[in-house]
Parts: C-alpha cells; structure tokens; sequence
C-alpha cells in the first residue's frame, strides 16, 4: 500500500463558485504547494461575480440567509481539526446565523415624526464588500470578517492570509457545499502590494473591511476609498459583533401618509 | 386570443391522501419529566382519538398533582446548570432543536392532523416549519440578549410553566419553549387534553438534541394539571388559551409576585373597505376565519363590510365558500378539516343555534359531511346585531358574523366595541386611510391587505381581555427574564 502515490491538491482561488487558477498563470510557493498569485484581472472577475450574486443574496429572506450560515458552520464543523481556532470560528458562524433576521430590530425603528407620517428606519446590504483579511490567525481571522458582512446581506471579495493562505483556500470548499450561492463569497490569494489597488479602488466596491492591522495600507485603503465614497471599517478581534455589522449596512428610512 | 366556451363540466378534484406511513405512532406516550419517559404516579392514562375518525390513535399518560410536583423539581434541579452555560451554548442546543423539527417535518405533520384534525397542507406548510422558525430564530438571540435589553441588567426567571392550547399544538409548544430557553429557563410544559402527541415527539427530538435533563419536561394532563402546574412551585406562567381561564390564572397567581404572559380569545375584526381590492379580500376573509376551521384565537370572525360594497362581498364570499372543500385532514387538497373535539363541536353549535334565536340569519355551506368525526360546515351570520352573543363572544370555529359601516369612523368605533383587542384585519388599496385605520384599531396584531400571518421575527399578542405579553421578536424575549440587579 505504501506505494501508493497521494493526489496532491491543487489549490486555488474561489471565484465565482468555481474553483480557478489565477488568470495571470502565476504562483508563488508557500509551504511547499504552488499558492495561485492572483492578479489585477482576478479581482475584477470577482467584484462582478460578487456584483452579479449581491442582489440575489440580499433579496432572500433573514431566515433564510441565517439558515445558510449555520450550513456553513455545519460544513466547517466536519471540516474542523478539532482546533481552538476552527471552534471559535464554527461558534462565530452560529453567532452570525443568527443575527441576520435580528439586525433590523436591533438597528432599526418607527421613527415619532411630528406629522401624520408612518416613518420607519430599516438596514439593507450595502452590496459588494471587500475584506483584507489579517495574515494570522488565517482561518479565524478570515471568518471573523466575512462573517458579519455576509449575515448582513453583502457579496464579499476577500484577500485571504498572504503567509498562510492554504486553509484559508480551503474554506472556498466548505462553503462552495454550504448552499452559499456562487458569487455571494470569493477568495483570493495573492500579494497585498498587486491586489490592494485594484480592489479598494474598484468602483463597484461599496465598503472595505481592512483587518491587516498595517497603518500604512489603512493610508492607502482609506485614499481609494475616498474616490467612490466607500464604507471602510477596520475592527480589532475584538470589536463586537454589532460594531461590525453596522459598517455593512445601509440605513433606509421610508415615509408613508397616514390618514387623508 | 380565441374565446373559449364555458361549458358545464364540473371538474372534481381526485382524492390525494397524505400516506401515514411517514409516521410511526407508539402505542403509548408516558410522561416526559427529567430526561426520561416515565410513568404518571398518580395521573391516569387516557386514550388521544382522531378527531376525523374518532379512531384511537394512541393511550397518553396524563400527569396528576405528585406528577406536576416532580416536573416542577426536576425543571429545578436544572435550572442553575442551563443558566450558567455560555448563552452561545444554550443557543446551539436551540439550533439543534430547530434541525431536527426540519427533519422529522413530514412526521410531525402526519402526526399533528391525524391528532387534532386540521388540514395536512395547513400543518405541513405552517405549523411544522413556524415551529421550527420560531427555534432557530430564538436559538440566534440567546447569545445577543444584552442587545434586546438595551443596557439593562437581566437574568433567568428560574422555573417556567406554560401551558397550551390544542389548536396549534407544535408550534404553540414552540413558541413558549423557544424564547424560556433562550434566556435561559427550564420549562414545564403541559400539552392540551386533545392534542398530546406532537409535543410528546417534540421531548424526543429533544432528547435526541442531548439537551442536559430536566431543561424541559412535558407532561400531557387535562384542565387540572394545568390548574396545578400554574399554583406550584414555578417563577413565572405563560398560558395560551381561554379568557375565562386567563383570568382565573391571573386571580391563582395574585399576590404571589410571579411572572405571567396570557394570550388569550379574541373576536377579531375584519374590515373590507369599498377601494379594496374586493376579489383579494374575499379570499383574505376565507383565511381569517376557515384556516384550521376557525379554530384560532386571532380569526377574523367579525367581518365588517363598507356598505356600498357589501353585497357584492358577500356574493362573492357565499361563492368561495360553497368551493371550500371540508373533509379527510390528510388530504392535500383539503380546505376545512375536522372539529378539534366533540366538546368544540357542541360549543360551536351552541352558539349557532344562539345566533339563529337571537334572529340573525344563518347560512351553513351544504357540502358533505363525514359521518364519523366531529364536523362543522363552513357558516356565516347576516343581519346579526351588535349585541347578539355571536357578534361579541369567541366561537372557535368555522362561523363568520358579517356587518356594515358607512365611514372609516364607524368601522373603527365597531371594531374596537369588544372586550378583546387581539387582532384586526383591514382591506383597502388606499394606504393612507389603511395606516390611520390601523392606527386607531385597539388590537396588538393588524393585517392590511392580508390576514393569519405569523413570523419569529413579529410580536404577536393582545390589547384588553386578550391578554398581555408578546410572543416573537425581542419581545418575546423580556416576559421570560428579571430585571434589575
């Protein structure tokens, strides 16, 4: 038996619900396998498979989107090497999957306008979100940030670990089983310095979680955020999960007549 | 477009049975205190029929007072443990709940129409997955009680007694379980006289969930072992059921500090104005008051017409009625099943016949009937005045009393002319008058445009003698916690 030769894996990037080298060719060797070096064309193809899956994923109902979440979390369960890291991110999942139909009766309201008006307040997805994902710890810190933006209705591109990225690639696996429809999550590794500018100054990108904890791309995220007006968060491990949230949502106020 | 002919071939649906083999019912239920299945000490066991049959579908343990007593300790003996585990924890457990009721959800539908006899498509595609819902959505907020809370300190009540009712039997158990155990409860719950079996299935999936023993104990009984599990050693009482029991349970629990949630009768009204979309509001009425044959405490049995357009309504209405189909319950096709009991069943005609001699006009649909079975043919009342005992008390079942008004005051002055205040219906394609109608209208649940609906997410309960307390939404979280340091 022993002279079996193993497979070996391939990795690569999450796009689209596919599973594809990066457009360029390129790699770059981590931890002994070929990690696809994603490019500037990748990020593009992301941001419009996340575009193209936004609306669909926001128009579900709470429930359902909680329902999905919580598959994740089932997925990743069996996926677990028994960790503290994979425990605490199944539990952050949990946490997420329910708060999706919870965010508008924490966040939103009947406004007591001074006129004959029923005016209330409501949170939408903002749409596509980018997330620059911390280097370490590569699974839970990845979690942690697409997450919330996910339970709050949004499409997520996410530049994964650029010094651990293997694990990370494969959460594109578990979700890819998790009924997350294809676009609404997608994976890319790769260089910071190659994908922060395509992505952060991509114009249908509506809000920037940046987890790097790096002063110096917060300067450069927050000048290309200023270009179309993004949304840009940058929560510690330790922000709590409705400061996360908020970041990620658009608040609606509708008014409505009330009597003649 | 060609013209197509109308011809008078009456095409008939073709019976469509739901198989029961999906659902295996023991022959006997014992009582679920501790983790176990036991043996009542001193209760009785009593068979459980089928209400469209009277067959015996099962023999059910029913708890008498030690009984009560011993689900009471044992919901103690539990309570420090489930409040002192991490709330995401407790929330797991929750979620579990929630799955497992999706997996057996064809089971616990057989199960739920053979039990109490409403419609199979009713319990398959409400009370089933409502049930479920109302456990996953409550299951997300154990972990985020301090933002339902907005700032204040809480804990667990302690002990928990719930008692419900047999029209909605499952999802009631749901609704009481899901957000006592979020915050943090143990629970005793006792299922209605009638309708035992699914929160019997229900203590096995909890049980299957690994939930620690003693979180929730079930024990079927009758009228007196819901009067004693309200007057033991619990914290707090939620109760769903009659106003008359509703208030001899608040006079129980007077003066002893405990907590209490009722939702109780209610004698909702239904308003159609003449801008409504009419054709759309006849089939609102047909929901309001035939879903589970009326039997539901929220059923717009009041249907208040705007003159202009009340002919025509009721013209309408008569017609949808005589295609209401009324028969087997575990027929996918059917509309209207069988009376939940042969006590419903008199209740129902009593008051029928009341509304006859008080002089209103009563006009019953001629379908069918089983000959087996408890069984009511769909009715309503016209000319039926204000104070006749059909216009103001609770039928609970498949009788609608219709009314007229001329302005939007009046339908709002009749409407609120009722002890009870628990839900409302309002049909018009004017939103402004829609929302200033809603505005006035004394009841905790208003339906525009639609009627008999129902979400984790949405408060539910009544204004005056329908009770107080909220079952969903943040809300239905504060009656189950103490506040204050």
């Amino acid at each position: 038996m022993s002279s079996r030769a193993a497979v070996a894996k391939t990795y690569k990037l999450y796009l689209g619900g596919a599973f594809v080298r990066s457009e360029s060719g390129r790699t770059d060797p981590i931890g002994g396998v070929n990690v696809p070096r994603g490019s500037r064309k990748d990020i593009r193809d992301a941001v419009k498979a996340a575009r193209g899956a936004a609306g669909g994923w926001a128009k579900k109902t709470a429930y359902n989107r909680g329902q999905v979440l919580y598959r994740f979390a089932e997925a990743l369960e069996s996926r677990s090497d028994g960790s503290d890291e994979y425990g605490e991110a199944i539990d952050l999942l949990v946490h997420y999957a329910g708060w999706t139909d919870k965010l508008a009766a924490v966040m939103g309201g009947v406004n007591p306008v001074a006129a004959p008006f029923l005016s209330f307040s409501s949170p939408e997805p903002t749409g596509v979100v980018a997330v620059l994902a911390p280097d370490r710890p590569d699974v839970l810190g990845l979690i942690r940030e697409i997450a919330p933006a996910l339970a709050a209705g949004n499409a997520v591109v996410a530049v994964v670990s650029r010094t651990s990225p293997l694990r990370a690639l494969d959460l594109g696996e578990v979700a890819g089983v998790s009924d997350i429809p294809a676009g609404v999550l997608n994976l890319i590794s790769g260089r910071l310095d190659e994908l922060l500018t395509p992505l952060c100054g991509h114009r249908d990108v509506n809000a920037i979680i940046d987890a790097t904890s790096d002063d110096a791309v917060a300067a450069q995220v927050d000048e290309l955020a200023a270009e179309t007006v993004k949304r840009v968060s940058r929560p510690t491990p330790y922000t709590d999960s409705l400061t996360r949230l908020e970041p990620l949502v658009e608040l609606k106020t509708a008014w409505h007549p009330v009597g003649s | 477009m060609a013209t197509v002919e109308r011809t008078a071939v009456k095409w008939d649906y073709a019976p469509a049975p739901e198989s029961r083999d999906s659902a295996t019912i023991k022959p006997r239920y014992d009582l679920f205190i501790g983790g176990r299945f036991v043996a009542p000490t001193d209760g009785t066991v009593v068979s459980t029929v089928n209400p469209a049959t009277e067959e015996v579908l099962a023999e059910v343990a029913f708890a008498g007072p030690g009984d009560v007593a011993l689900a009471v300790e044992a919901a103690r003996g539990a309570a420090a443990g489930w409040a002192a585990l991490p709330a995401l924890e407790r929330g797991k457990y929750l979620f579990r709940i929630a799955r497992l009721l999706q997996e057996r959800a064809r089971e616990l539908a057989i199960v739920e129409t053979l039990d109490g006899g409403k419609p199979i498509r009713e319990s398959r595609d409400v009370d089933v997955p409502l049930a479920a819902a109302h456990f996953f959505s409550y299951a997300g907020w154990a972990d985020k009680l301090q933002y339902a809370f907005a700032g204040r300190e809480f804990a667990p009540r302690g002990v928990v007694g719930q008692v419900v009712p047999w029209n909605f039997p499952l999802l009631m158990a749901a609704w009481k379980l899901a957000p006592a155990l979020a915050t943090g409860n143990t629970a005793v719950l006792k299922p209605a006289e009638t309708t035992p079996l699914t929160a019997l299935l229900l203590a096995e999936i909890i049980e299957e969930a690994g939930l620690p023993d003693g979180v929730v104990n079930i024990i079927p009984g009758d009228g007196s072992a819901g009067a004693s599990l309200v007057r033991s050693d619990v914290d707090k009482v939620a109760f769903t059921g009659s106003t008359a029991v509703g208030k001899e349970i608040q006079r129980a629990l007077a003066g002893t500090g405990k907590g209490l949630t009722l939702e109780l009768g209610g004698k909702s009204a239904n308003i159609v104005f003449e801008d409504a979309a009419l054709d759309q509001a006849v089939e609102g009425i047909i929901e309001g008051i035939f879903f589970n044959q009326g039997h539901v405490c929220c059923a717009g049995s009041r249907l208040l017409l705007q003159e202009s357009v009340a002919e025509e309504v009721v013209r309408k209405l008569w017609a949808r009625m005589e295609r209401l189909r009324v028969g087997d319950p575990l027929d996918k096709n059917t509309d209207v099943g069988a009376i939940n009991s042969a006590e419903q069943l008199a209740r129902i005609t009593s008051m029928v016949e009341a509304g006859e001699r008080e002089g209103a006009t009563r006009r019953s649909v001629s379908c069918a009937l089983p000959e087996a079975g408890y069984w009511f043919a769909p009715t309503m009342f016209l000319d039926v005045a204000p104070a006749n005992r059909i216009a103001v008390e609770e039928i609970f079942g498949p009788v609608v009393s219709v009314t007229t008004f001329r302005s939007p005051g009046e339908a709002v002055e009749k409407a609120n002319n009722s002890a009870y205040g628990l839900a409302a219906g309002v049909w018009t394609d004017n939103g402004a008058k829609a929302f200033e109608v809603a505005s006035k209208l004394r009841a905790g649940v208003v339906w525009q445009n639609t009627y008999n609906k129902f979400d984790p997410t949405a408060a539910f309960g009544g204004y005056k003698e329908s009770g107080f307390g909220r079952e969903g939404g943040p809300a239905g979280l504060s009656p189950y916690v103490r506040f204050g340091g």
